[in-house]
């Protein structure tokens, strides 16, 4: 072959955007081609809204060829709900919801029973079950490598055995774009296409290509309450206010959304995307502090990760 | 995070707008845990200001337990992931971290410089366009370094910045540096690096990382940030070659058959013609189709989806390609393997060869070499161990439509995969189709002489050995003047043999095929025995296609440079198609002949014969008088 070309002529270059795009694009379409049973995770929040419109994008103009699994803790915002809802009706998704059957017999809620235990059950446990009932050999996920520490050596292809368990020893090498998605039975693979991109291109890619994404993350008046520094709104008449708490309304928003009991507000009066980004880019503190899981203890992830979590 | 606070400040738009046109940079990082790298890391992430405060709010309570960088902020535990490696306190896998700039996203990744893991670091490498290999000033080139080298060459990265760091632990001493230079450049020379960019630099107070800093005062060139976001990332993609691996066929309705997937190398248009592999049949490009609507170009790196204008059968595994721009192919390939298992490479043993394009059931078949990375010598060996580095000969059960490594990274490589646990077993680089010309006859073997000698067998035969290659087109005429040569030599009282194609395949070349190796195991085979004809005083007329330039060459340098007359039989292809009597060209372009020279696979044309004839222009006694007069001049026809 002769020698390669020097330069890349302009029309042919590919902003970061489009060449993650395009990796994630060509990850959607091995894991069609590679499983028999896929299906694509959905949290409801903007990593999972960036997932499903680059989906759309891997396969226009077909349909998206696997369903959306959500597990519903019971306790998540009203608002995601009807985003839910509205979206797999817009675009006809097929959409499967799942609630762990045990959690809900057992009344389990995040004020009684510790962030720790509702989510092992409400979310790990329930996940597991849903992914089991439907067979599925490889799951979509959101997350990203530069989230939280434990996530920076995750796999795109990343090897579960049948209990679902990471072993973060024992990972397959990945070399270039080829992706190994060999299973045994009852083995699957999470794959992550996002793996590689930040908070900031999330927040870009949502604003370049317009993509809808649930109202919580603009600021509005909402009704919240102040626990240990942290806003929790009130969401629902479900709430369980301590001696003395009375909710007050405050110009908030959200800056990553699950259950509406453990995810903290921040103060802000950004209304429109470019002033959320803003917003995120001149703050100082990273995107999963206002998830309270994370900071039981120093590397909680990672063991979260290994019991099954995402 | 305050990067480029003032902008997003002011005006958000603007900023939006600034940063939706950067560019992405994969970068992997060399060093041992000793170098400093984590460290530089940790800089070039806080010094762009892409440290949140909560991270550093950890970093600062895990510095007091764990840190070794005696009370400051460890920058080297934010790289570090998981928490058992924490403890070791040595970071043992590939960790990926992002940074930008105003004009470029940064991907690194980073590995560890500990000898046992070649195996991380040639999986970082992968996907990288630069790296980033770190010296120790005071320690200098290192068998480490030589290591990190090499894979970087290997990996096929083309962008080399050396970092010789610690700078104040040698007084930011130019001639320390200097020194550190010079060795390393001999070293670039054998791996083939082009061109280096040497840096000195201390991690640790920052000097030359993203800042000029004021103790390194005589060098003059960019610091690390600064060259990181001008390096032309570009560099080395192929635009002439299309490779567009068929990932899935999109078949939404009865009307739309796309085939999808992400373009390789080269650049494709609607109305361009393509070829797809391994069929060999024939379409024109309709429609380049993306969700945001068609494009009129797509260039490397693009997901698209094309429609072709012809119904022809297209599948996942396939190759669309350029006309006349065919890949090799071939079911037994040379190539480096790294091996990345525990368990050793077993010669022989079926795993599954999972690339760009195919997956097959393969095994490795010899292992010519092993290169021991720390001196980059090549030692015999029979198998490969975990983070082994091997020259191999690997066969597959379906053939491989591949380009070398060094031309394509995509179309180029592949992973072995075991069967029974399906972990990745080995990377492995294609260097070419395994080729018996190079292969070695075993060391047992010895040559037997003969009594007689050269002078006195040409007195015998009244001349001097030759071997004539007669290279052409099918149909072109080459048997029919390699006959009438045969017959002139003979009327002058010479000596002579005639190994035309056509009976060659017939006998010793029962077992082979049309492809492209197949024919080069031909011509190999022609040659051998022309050699040995010509050891015994015999002159040689041989008539074969031999399409391919590098193995005339591989001909010429078996027989003799000195006694191998190459003759180019330029006939236009439309007047050999016009005497084609046994309809080869015909039955080629209705495919039942792959890899046909001047149908689906290219003729190179010679530029290195030592006579062309042109038959449509000459007749056969005029061929023949002209190939005489080379024979006479060189003086093969005298005693």
């Amino acid at each position: 072959m002769s020698a390669p070309t020097a330069t890349l002529p302009s029309e042919l270059r590919l902003t970061h955007l489009r060449q993650l795009e395009a990796e994630a694009i060509h990850i959607m379409r091995e894991v069609v081609s590679q499983f028999e049973r896929p299906v694509m995770m959905y949290s409801i929040g903007k990593d999972s809204s960036v997932l499903l419109h680059v989906a759309r994008k891997a396969f226009f103009p077909g349909r998206i060829p696997f369903p959306l699994l959500h597990v519903d803790t019971t306790w998540k915002f009203r608002e995601m709900i009807e985003f839910r809802d509205r979206t797999a009706a817009e675009l006809d998704l097929d959409l499967i919801v799942h609630t762990n059957p045990d959690g809900v017999a057992g009344g389990i809620n995040p004020f009684d029973h510790g962030s720790r235990n509702y989510t092992d059950i409400m979310k790990t446990q329930a996940l597991k079950q849903a992914l089991d009932a439907g067979r599925f050999d490889a799951a979509f996920g959101g997350a990203r490598r530069d989230e939280e520490k434990s996530r920076a050596k995750e796999r795109i292809f990343s090897f579960r055995d049948r209990f679902h368990r990471w072993d973060p020893k024992n990972q397959r090498p990945e070399l270039w774009d080829i992706y190994n998605g060999r299973v045994d039975r009852g083995e699957s693979i999470r794959v992550f296409p996002i793996s590689n991109w930040t908070e900031l291109d999330v927040w870009q890619y949502i604003h370049l290509e317009g993509i809808p994404i649930v109202p919580l993350y603009h600021s509005a008046p909402r009704p919240v309450v102040e626990r240990d520094g942290t806003l929790i709104m009130v969401d629902d008449d479900r709430f369980r206010f301590t001696d003395g708490e009375e909710p007050e309304v405050r110009s908030v928003r959200f800056r990553t959304l699950g259950c509406y009991p453990l995810s903290g507000a921040v103060e802000s009066t950004a209304t429109t995307l470019p002033e959320i980004i803003q917003e995120m880019l001149l703050a100082s503190r990273s995107e999963r502090e206002g998830r309270i899981i994370d900071h039981d203890q120093s590397g909680s992830m990672e063991e979260k990760k290994r019991e099954g979590y995402f | 995070m305050s990067h480029a606070s003032d902008l997003i400040a002011a005006d958000i738009e603007a900023y939006l707008a600034e940063h939706e046109r950067k560019d992405l940079l994969r970068l992997l990082t060399c060093g041992s845990v000793d170098d400093g790298k984590s460290t530089l890391i940790g800089r070039l992430l806080h010094d762009s200001k892409m440290i949140y405060e909560d991270h550093l709010a950890d970093l600062e309570a895990d510095s007091s337990i764990m840190g070794s960088a005696g009370g400051q902020i460890d920058l080297a535990l934010l790289m570090d992931g998981l928490k058992a490696e924490r403890e070791q306190g040595i970071t043992i896998d590939v960790a990926y971290r992002y940074f930008s700039t105003t004009c470029r996203k940064f991907i690194i990744a980073d590995t560890p410089g500990h000898e046992q893991y070649t195996r991380n670091m040639v999986t970082g490498a992968s996907t990288c366009q630069l790296a980033i290999i770190l010296i120790d000033a005071r320690l200098g080139v290192l068998a480490q370094t030589r290591r990190h080298s090499y894979i970087a060459s290997l990996l096929g990265i083309r962008n080399v910045v050396v970092a010789v760091n610690k700078m104040d632990l040698v007084g930011w001493s130019e001639e320390a540096f200097d020194d550190i230079r010079n060795c390393y450049q001999k070293l670039a020379a054998d791996l083939d690096l082009a061109d280096p960019y040497f840096l000195p630099m201390s991690a640790l107070l920052g000097d030359n990382v993203v800042d000029t800093g004021h103790n390194l005062n005589w060098f003059d060139g960019p610091p690390l940030m600064q060259y990181l976001e001008t390096v032309d990332v570009a560099t080395g993609v192929d635009l002439n070659h299309l490779r567009l691996p068929v990932q899935m066929v999109l078949r939404p309705d009865q009307d739309f058959r796309g085939f999808a997937g992400t373009v390789a190398s080269g650049v494709l248009r609607p109305g361009d013609e393509v070829v797809a592999l391994p069929s060999g049949m024939r379409s024109t490009v309709e429609r380049i189709v993306t969700f945001d609507g068609d494009l009129e170009v797509a260039g490397p790196g693009r997901a698209v989806t094309v429609t072709l204008a012809d119904e022809i059968d297209v599948s996942r595994g396939d190759l669309l390609v350029g006309v006349d721009q065919a890949p090799s192919r071939a079911n037994e390939v040379d190539a480096m393997l790294v091996w990345m298992s525990a368990e050793d490479l077993e010669p022989g043993r079926q795993y599954l060869l999972q690339s760009a394009n195919c997956t097959s059931s393969a095994s490795v078949a010899s292992i010519r070499h092993r290169i021991d990375v720390d001196t980059l010598e090549e030692q015999q060996a029979v198998s490969l161990g975990l983070n082994d580095i091997g020259r191999c000969a690997v066969t597959s059960d379906r053939e491989l439509l591949f380009d070398p490594y060094s031309s394509n990274r995509q179309t180029g490589s592949f992973v072995l995969v075991d069967r029974m646990s399906n972990a990745t077993v080995a990377a492995g680089m294609i260097i070419g189709a395994s080729s018996t010309w190079d292969r070695q006859p075993g060391a047992s073997l010895n040559r037997q002489a003969s009594s007689i000698s050269g002078a006195e067998r040409s007195a015998r035969f009244g001349q001097q050995p030759c071997t004539v290659l007669l290279t052409g087109l099918t149909a072109a005429g080459k048997s029919t003047i390699a006959t009438a040569l045969e017959r002139r030599l003979f009327d002058r009282g010479r000596t002579t043999i005639r190994l035309d194609g056509e009976n060659v395949r017939m006998g010793i070349s029962r077992d082979l095929g049309f492809s492209s190796q197949e024919r080069s195991e031909n011509l190999r085979r022609v040659a051998e025995v022309a050699r040995l004809v010509n050891n015994q005083g015999i002159i040689a007329i041989a008539a074969l296609v031999a399409p391919k330039e590098e193995v005339r060459a591989n001909a010429r340098e078996l027989v003799g440079r000195e006694r191998f007359v190459e003759v180019f039989v330029d006939t236009p292809l439309a007047v050999c198609r016009d005497r084609d009597a046994n309809g080869m060209y015909e039955a080629a372009d209705r495919g039942e002949i792959p890899q046909f020279p001047g149908v689906s696979a290219t003729y190179d044309r010679p530029t290195d014969m030592d006579l062309r004839v042109d038959t449509s222009v000459l007749d056969v006694d005029g061929c023949v008088d002209a190939i005489m007069e080379i024979l006479a001049e060189r003086g093969y026809l005298n005693a």
